[in-house]
């Protein structure tokens, strides 16, 4: 029996498409808490990203912040913040997915803004322009394909982290990989491994169809 | 004290004996991935048609999650160290090569063309000219393999006591110590902050030509003589001037 098998049983099991234990009710959860912690990251790094890269200060701080937070380690915060918090459930696993998802954004975003083409910016202030006009009109267009790389890197490892957050009872595909675990039923382990690669792999094709759509096709030529 | 160092016997190691098993799982597969790394960057570097499709490929592979990286595996390699290692090799391989191929392209033509016509052969040219100017880009790679590698071997505890620290984790839910938790948080916290200090030592260390501190973001900042505030802001903004100037 190889993994192929597993993934064959696992899908063409009945049982395992109805119910609060079938694939879409665990999709939907999955992707509801990586969509909340995507979000309330972007909330908290997004501003900070944009106004510390428009008026280039702080790189130091931003540097050492997102080095101590990237050496944070997730699974070990999420136990200890079920412990701590004593509960099960969706905010104790918040809180390392947001802390997790923070330092990318934050990073990229500084980067890219502060990365812009001076002349650019020295143009449309030379214009008259406001300075938020400058950072939204100008910077933020052409920053964007930067900024979106960190969102997705962002996204990337909460789809992941998200899955490891089963372990303290959270809902999500990771439920089938840690239940299969605990039963010794390895078709439940590799169905539920195939189902969070793919939502992976689907986040990574979204951004890309986001970017597309989103990024102005002069700044698209020029990279 | 000894709630947090008490380590139970089922773990079959001291508390310094875990740091040494969670090192050996942590380090090595970013040093396999380094190996595997340097002449595949230097391949993209060379070749320009082959660095999108190798990135395609590393972006798809590191999107795969840890866990279901893990438990795939065991199918093959069992519920062992290797399990751990192989994910982990991988993930460091994806971070490493982009950081190769740019600290690579980062190398100015005149630089190469005087190395040369110094009489520089392509090998010799390669380990005394290309590398130590990829130096500070390749060691950027190194810190986020290594401290990402040290925080996901932790994971490793899910598939059957493989993760080391993490292990301390799974004991402390289930024998109820709390203080067992906070000591494998903070001594992986601890672990990753001193190898990355260690990495920074390492390249401050390789490229002895860069400037150091305040002193010599001042001294790069006087040298480019900026009259407009505006663009002087640019160039005294921290690390990335550093960078440019080590370049």
């Amino acid at each position: 029996m190889n993994v192929l098998h597993f993934v064959t049983d696992f899908f063409s099991d009945g049982a395992n498409w109805h119910g609060s234990g079938g694939i879409p009710h665990r999709m939907l959860e999955h992707i509801q808490v990586c969509l909340i912690a995507l979000g309330i990251s972007a909330a908290i790094a997004l501003p900070i990203g944009l106004f510390t890269g428009h008026t280039g200060r702080g790189g130091y701080i931003l540097a050492a912040f997102s080095t101590a937070a990237r050496a944070l380690p997730s699974f070990g915060l999420l136990v200890l913040m079920t412990v701590w918090l004593h509960r099960i459930g969706t905010t104790p696993a918040m809180i390392p997915l947001v802390a997790l998802a923070v330092a990318p954004i934050l990073v990229t975003t500084f980067e890219a803004i502060r990365s812009v083409d001076p002349a650019p910016v020295d143009a449309a202030r030379g214009m008259g322009m406001h300075p938020m006009s400058v950072l939204f009109q100008v910077e933020l267009p052409v920053a964007l394909p930067l900024i979106f790389s960190g969102l997705r890197s962002a996204a990337i490892q909460v789809v992941s982290t998200a899955t490891i957050a089963a372990y303290v009872s959270v809902g999500g595909l990771g439920r089938y990989i840690i239940d299969g675990l605990a039963q010794h039923t390895y078709t439940k382990v590799v169905g539920g491994a195939t189902l969070v690669a793919g939502l992976a792999l689907v986040t990574i094709a979204l951004f890309w169809l986001v970017e597309r759509l989103v990024v102005s096709p002069g700044v698209r030529r020029s990279r | 004290m000894s709630a947090y160092f008490d380590i139970p016997s089922d773990l079959q190691h001291s508390y310094t004996g875990l740091i040494g098993v969670h090192l050996k799982e942590a380090l090595l597969p970013v040093l396999f991935g380094l190996v595997v790394a340097l002449p595949l960057g230097q391949l993209c570097a060379r070749f320009k048609w082959l660095y999108p499709p190798v990135l395609w490929v590393t972006t798809v592979l590191y999107a795969i999650p840890s866990l279901a990286f893990f438990v795939v595996l065991i199918d093959y390699t069992g519920a062992t160290e290797t399990t751990v290692m192989i994910p982990l090799t991988v993930y460091s391989l994806v971070l490493l090569v982009p950081a190769i191929v740019d600290g690579t392209r980062a190398v100015p033509q005149e630089t190469l063309a005087a190395a040369t016509a110094m009489g520089f052969g392509p090998l010799r040219r390669f380990l005394q000219v290309e590398l130590p100017i990829a130096v500070p880009a390749i060691i950027a790679g190194l810190r986020l393999a290594v401290v990402s590698s040290i925080s996901l071997v932790s994971v490793g505890t899910l598939i059957g006591n493989q993760g080391a620290l993490g292990n301390l984790l799974a004991d402390g839910l289930f024998y109820h110590r709390t203080p067992l938790i906070v000591t494998s948080v903070v001594t992986t916290a601890l672990l990753a902050i001193v190898m990355d200090g260690l990495l920074v030592l390492v390249q401050v260390l390789l490229t002895p030509w860069a400037p150091r501190g305040r002193k010599g973001a001042r001294r790069v900042r006087s040298a480019a003589q900026e009259p407009d505030p505006g663009a002087g802001a640019a160039a005294s903004a921290g690390p990335a001037a550093l960078e440019d100037a080590v370049r």
